[in-house]
């Protein structure tokens, strides 16, 4: 399976498994969604349970926060996470603090998807990784998938939590493994170490990073498309660095990457967002105040850059092989 | 620089300001108040584009004798006129010693609903009591009508020991699930789309509950509004979308929403939904609006838009001073008089309520509402000691306790304890 049809086979599991789930968004139904996400789970489930939505973001999560404080589970898709700021208030100020605000009177368990992230030249529209606006907030989770068998695990987890929980896709490896490289095909799923998905129900729980590579010289945080790109980059450079997936950044699994940094002494955070306050700022912080006894070099940031993603110029924005292999020789010239 | 096209006039920008402002003499001879009983009344299952016009007018029952004429009279008995008339006279009774105790520093902020409480109340009334109510902050009549308890409402007004939502919210933002009133929110109109999806999911799970939004008309510019709309008119969703039209919206008046170009109602028009304006002053008419438009729901009609023409005749909180901006003849002057008194003299008009009744029911719910006052303030008001345990500061903002937040309660209680405090 790749990511998509991983994604796919989520929603069907807990869509077979919980009457009150349901999917919706814009083009979600008879066509199975623009990524064909949900392909085939309108004629499966039915157009109560499946359904197409008006083209308005901020209806659609309203209207998901709405049917959640009714009972049901949805999943709403928002088709580009750049087109999520629409839907900003009613994430931030309604679905985020509902529990709180009523004290659990009303909840909203909504699992909210969205492809995000560049690396397929989509501009400045169609690329954008928004998690460090959600990661600010109290009361809303943010899931990051970086391989099918996650996102299957972790989507699941997701549709069962309690809680608002923001699901982003990485669009830029729905399909295969991406290396960082624009001037050759990447690696398939098929021989990957995470290729095979189980078809039926299996759960990764929230808040629970994994260690991509054992290493000892440099541990780096990363997530979504990121952690090929890594990999990719360590292997080239025969570097035996610790590679962390946080998997989840609201909860962030800090023990893991605590024992990691004291082990290695030196920390390089990845993340294709944007550099200023973004997540990566917060895991520098999270990491300086935990480990900095231990620190043998100052933390390195490989990011986005702070200007809107360029279209024709993506590959050089994209933090790829070239940038993260420049901050690794940085952090371990000494 | 040389003008281009200057044989043309130059194009001015149109910036609405309310007729009468502080030192003039309101006067509302050009509001037009068709008479009692003249709006028809189509069939609950009637399509919403062969009613257009009553989206234009003004449905209106009680005449200005305390008569009940015309279609949309409910026809209502004795009683649940009674009932009706009591709930309203409570919840001013409620808002005036609330806005006491804010005056008196017990708590931080109050809002009235003076001259609102048919909107609330005579809709309530008109509902199922299990139908979902997604209100805005206004609509404590709603709380009052079903009979939450009120020394309840006055501990979450005072953040106490007492109050459900643990000192959370701005006094007046209730949370009850068990009453059908959904939690309050103070950023405007969000409550709008998620009164659609509660009823989206009603009809989805074949439920026969309906739901029920309010909203002010200035918040009728927020986008959430317009796309609750296309939601509810796209899905047909069970729902009653109100638009309380009190013509003020803190200091800026109904023109700045669009009111000089069109009415409230008529926003339905566009959306294929059907449309109401009713006088929100005449009790009856709202009943028997929110009663039509639930007979609507119920059938699988689909959503109705109800405009509520009302009039907002105190401050929009106890932080507002509405002699700042607004002639202070404006309430008196309103043409819809005021709905508790009209609503009295239609009971009085059929032989089933007198003044002295009337009066003894006013002190007896003062009395009431006092004695409430008291209970509730066993439990402490604002500002008088911390109600709440530290930790629950912590609680509740996801199901489970994330390390983060742990790590963050544990601080601060040892930075406490280290302070001595």
């Amino acid at each position: 399976m790749n990511m998509i049809q991983a994604i796919n086979s989520a929603m069907d599991v807990m869509m077979a498994r919980d009457p009150d789930v349901v999917v919706m968004g814009e083009d979600v139904g008879y066509f199975g969604g623009v990524f064909r996400a949900t392909a085939g789970l309108q004629t499966k489930y039915g157009k109560t349970r499946v359904f197409d939505t008006p083209i308005t973001e901020i209806g659609i999560i309203g209207v998901a926060i709405g049917m959640g404080a009714y009972g049901l589970r949805p999943v709403p898709e928002i088709q580009f996470a750049d087109y999520i700021y629409p839907a900003l208030d009613q994430l931030v100020s309604e679905a985020a603090r509902l529990r709180y605000r009523s004290a659990a009177d009303f909840t909203a368990p909504i699992t909210v998807r969205s492809p995000f992230g560049g690396g397929i030249f989509g501009g400045q529209t169609h690329s954008q990784s928004p998690e460090g606006i959600f990661t600010h907030v109290s009361g809303i989770k943010t899931v990051i998938p970086s391989n099918p068998y996650d996102a299957k695990g972790l989507l699941i987890s997701a549709i069962e939590d309690n809680d608002p929980t923001l699901f982003f896709e990485p669009k830029r490896i729905y399909n295969g493994p991406f290396d960082g490289h624009y001037d050759r095909p990447s690696k398939n799923w098929s021989n990957h170490p995470l290729g095979e998905v189980p078809e039926g129900y299996y759960k990764i729980p929230l808040g629970k990073a994994a260690t991509v590579r054992a290493g000892e010289a440099v541990t780096i945080l990363c997530y979504g498309t990121m952690v090929h790109v890594v990999a990719n980059t360590i292997e080239e450079m025969q570097v035996d660095a610790e590679i962390i997936d946080l998997r989840t950044l609201v909860p962030l699994d800090i023990k893991a990457i605590e024992q990691s940094v004291k082990k290695t002494g030196r920390c390089l955070i990845v993340h294709e967002a944007t550099r200023t306050g973004g997540f990566g700022a917060e895991l520098s912080a999270l990491v300086q105040e935990r480990c900095f006894y231990h620190l043998e070099a100052p933390i390195e940031r490989v990011t986005g850059f702070d200007t809107p993603y360029p279209h024709s110029l993506e590959w050089a924005y994209f933090p790829g092989p070239v940038r993260i292999g420049e901050a690794l020789k940085k952090l371990l010239k000494d | 620089m040389d003008a281009p096209r200057a044989n043309l006039p130059p194009l001015s920008l149109h910036v609405p300001e309310p007729k009468f402002r502080p030192g003039d003499e309101a006067d509302f001879s050009d509001v037009d108040v068709p008479p009692a009983g003249s709006a028809r009344r189509p069939d609950s299952a009637a399509p919403a584009d062969s009613f257009h016009e009553l989206a234009y007018t003004l449905i209106r029952v009680l005449d200005d004798s305390g008569q009940a004429v015309g279609p949309w009279n409910p026809r209502l008995d004795p009683e649940a006129l009674r009932k009706m008339l009591r709930s309203m006279a409570m919840v001013r009774a409620f808002d005036e010693r609330m806005f006491r105790a804010q005056r008196q520093g017990k708590t931080s902020f109050y809002m009235k609903s003076t001259g609102e409480e048919a909107v609330s109340v005579a809709a309530t009334m008109a509902l199922a009591a299990d139908d979902m109510c997604f209100p805005s902050y206004r609509q404590q009549g709603i709380l009052i009508t079903r009979g939450y308890p009120l020394v309840t409402m006055m501990n979450q007004i005072y953040s106490n020991k007492g109050d459900p939502l643990q000192g959370r919210q701005l006094p007046i933002m209730y949370s009850a699930k068990d009453h059908g009133f959904f939690s309050i929110s103070g950023n405007l109109a969000t409550q709008y789309p998620q009164a659609v999806g509660w009823a989206m999911a009603s009809a989805a799970k074949g439920d026969t509950r309906i739901a029920a939004t309010w909203c002010g008309e200035g918040s009728t510019a927020e986008g959430d509004f317009h796309s609750a709309m296309t939601f509810a008119t796209v899905y047909k969703a069970p729902v009653i979308l109100n638009v309380v039209n009190n013509q003020w919206a803190i200091s800026s008046f109904s023109g700045f929403a669009g009111a000089e170009a069109t009415t409230f109602a008529a926003r339905a028009v566009g959306y294929g939904i059907a449309g109401l304006r009713v006088d929100g002053n005449d009790a009856l008419a709202v009943y028997a609006a929110t009663q039509w438009a639930a007979e609507r729901a119920r059938t699988n009609q689909g959503p109705t838009l109800i405009e509520h023409f009302t009039y907002r005749a105190e401050g929009h909180s106890t932080s507002d001073d509405a002699s700042a901006y607004r002639s202070a003849g404006e309430p008196n002057a309103w043409p819809l008089g005021d709905p508790v008194r009209r609503l009295k003299e239609h009971l009085i008009a059929l032989g089933e309520w007198d003044e002295e009744r009337h009066a003894a029911q006013d002190l007896e719910l003062a009395e009431e509402v006092k004695r409430a006052q008291k209970e509730a303030e066993k439990n402490g008001v604002l500002g008088h000691g911390m109600h709440q345990p530290f930790e629950t500061m912590f609680e509740g903002v996801f199901e489970e306790m994330p390390w983060h937040l742990k790590e963050q309660s544990e601080q601060m209680i040892a930075e406490r304890k280290a302070a001595g405090i």
